[in-house]
């Protein structure tokens, strides 16, 4: 390849190279846009130039609508897996609603994949426990997919699942072929349902201690609003479940994803590339201190 | 088959494995089986607490009446207990219960259990922090709720 490839003329005639780094999008093209609630989309992206490296499970891109801004979205699909790069989006802001505009044929840019993952095969071997609340599940799709793929690797499963209502769960056909599986527990309580939902109402704590799983050989993966991660993981290690195998995902102002600009830091950790995944024992004591 | 004694029930379920044996005993005494099917109701809002449930199999919702309807409030599954009206005048339904599944329980005449209670106290501070510490979770559970946890999150 020429040293210059890629390179642009200016109008002085120099030729520049355009900038490369994990500062610079890559072009993704919109190939497919599933709506999931009222305000949530799941968006298919696949490049349009070189294609950034395969995420693993729990990382995140920043995604960039041209014109608007740039933010963390987690995965919710592999493109290995699934063959495109799947983002799940809930629009309440400038940027993320934007993103929920796009339609198949739109170019959005892509940074990434960064942070640290879920780290499944871990869990091998373990019970398993995936616990999603809200847009929580969006980066606990894939763990579920992948525990249920190879589901002879783990022992027993269990899947528990909250939302505000039965209109806001994410991925309900999916939720659905999951329920009908024999081989897993798959539970699903919201906050408030119209009459005639056949779910549970109440708050996703009040199952745990229900569930079909062994706290002490328990691997847990859990993801959702901070102050329900909480209330879960100190139910979790009452029970039994060891802090260092719940493991949590954790949501900061990321900016730069790359260490640098310091907004996602909480204590010594640098959510962005330390996180967001991170065990309970870590985030434990961090969470626990009011306003670093 | 031999039916299973009320006892060996009520100790395996998750809700009353703090109760001592014989607490569980003094339970079972006042304890009976029954079955309710989808759609009936275990209770009415205003209607007499003279018993309460430990729900082995199924589903249950407490509900409120509501001139557009019934409002579905929470919702009990096995392994847990339903009703504390019983506990305190003037011994009436908050709300009403209904099945949603084929639902089995185990039915706990009050009189009978509080008779109980007031005869050993000790045994009946044992019931009433196992029962105070179920209404502090409930308690504690209904307030994340109001917080509407999941609604709120980065407006970027």
């Amino acid at each position: 390849m020429p040293a210059d490839a890629g390179a642009v003329a200016t109008s002085a005639g120099r030729r520049l190279r355009p900038p490369v780094g994990p500062m610079v999008p890559t072009r993704y093209r919109v190939v497919s846009r599933e709506r999931e609630t009222a305000d949530t989309i799941t968006i298919g992206l696949e490049p349009v130039d070189a294609p950034i490296d395969e995420p693993e499970p729990g990382q995140f891109t920043m995604l960039y609508a041209f014109g608007v801004g740039e933010a963390p979205i987690s995965i919710s699909g592999c493109p290995a897996r699934e063959g495109a790069l799947r983002h799940t989006i809930r629009g309440v802001g400038a940027t993320t609603r934007a993103l929920c505009r796009l339609e198949p044929g739109s170019v959005v840019g892509v940074r990434g994949p960064f942070g640290a993952g879920w780290g499944v095969p871990a869990a091998e071997g373990s019970d398993v426990l995936v616990l999603g609340g809200g847009i929580g599940l969006a980066p606990l799709r894939p763990v579920i997919r992948e525990v249920l793929e190879n589901r002879r690797r783990f022992d027993r499963v269990a899947v528990l699942i909250g939302a505000r209502t039965p209109a806001d769960l994410l991925f309900a056909p999916e939720i659905e072929a999951w329920r009908a599986r024999s081989d897993a527990h798959v539970a699903v309580t919201v906050d408030a349902a119209p009459r005639g939902w056949e779910g549970h109402v109440g708050l996703v704590t009040t199952l745990i201690d229900r569930l079909p799983i062994t706290p002490t050989r328990a691997t847990v993966f859990l993801c959702g609003p901070e102050v329900m991660i909480r209330v879960v993981a100190r139910d979790l290690v009452g029970a039994g479940v060891d802090a260092e195998r719940i493991f949590v995902s954790l949501e900061r102002n990321m900016h730069c994803a790359v260490r640098q600009c310091g907004h996602c830091q909480l204590g010594p950790l640098f959510i962005c590339a330390d996180g967001p995944v991170v065990t309970w024992a870590t985030a434990a004591p961090l969470l626990a201190v009011r306003r670093w | 088959m031999r039916p299973i004694p009320i006892r060996e029930l009520l100790a395996d379920q998750p809700v009353l494995r703090d109760l001592e044996p014989a607490d569980i005993e003094l339970m079972a005494g006042c304890g009976h089986n029954e079955v309710f099917q989808a759609g009936t109701y275990l209770a009415r809002e205003g209607a007499p607490a003279d018993r309460f449930f430990v729900v082995r199999h199924g589903k249950v919702a407490l509900e409120l009446h509501a001139p557009t309807g019934p409002l579905l409030i929470e919702t009990i599954g096995a392994g847990d207990l339903v009703g504390w009206s019983w506990l305190f005048p003037p011994y009436r339904w908050t709300y009403d219960v209904e099945a949603i599944d084929r639902t089995r329980v185990i039915v706990i005449e009050s009189a009978c259990l509080r008779a109980k209670c007031d005869a050993d106290p000790v045994f009946g501070y044992r019931l009433m922090k196992r029962f105070a510490q179920v209404v502090v979770d409930r308690l504690q559970a209904t307030r994340f709720r109001l917080l509407d946890l999941y609604g709120n999150v980065d407006a970027r």
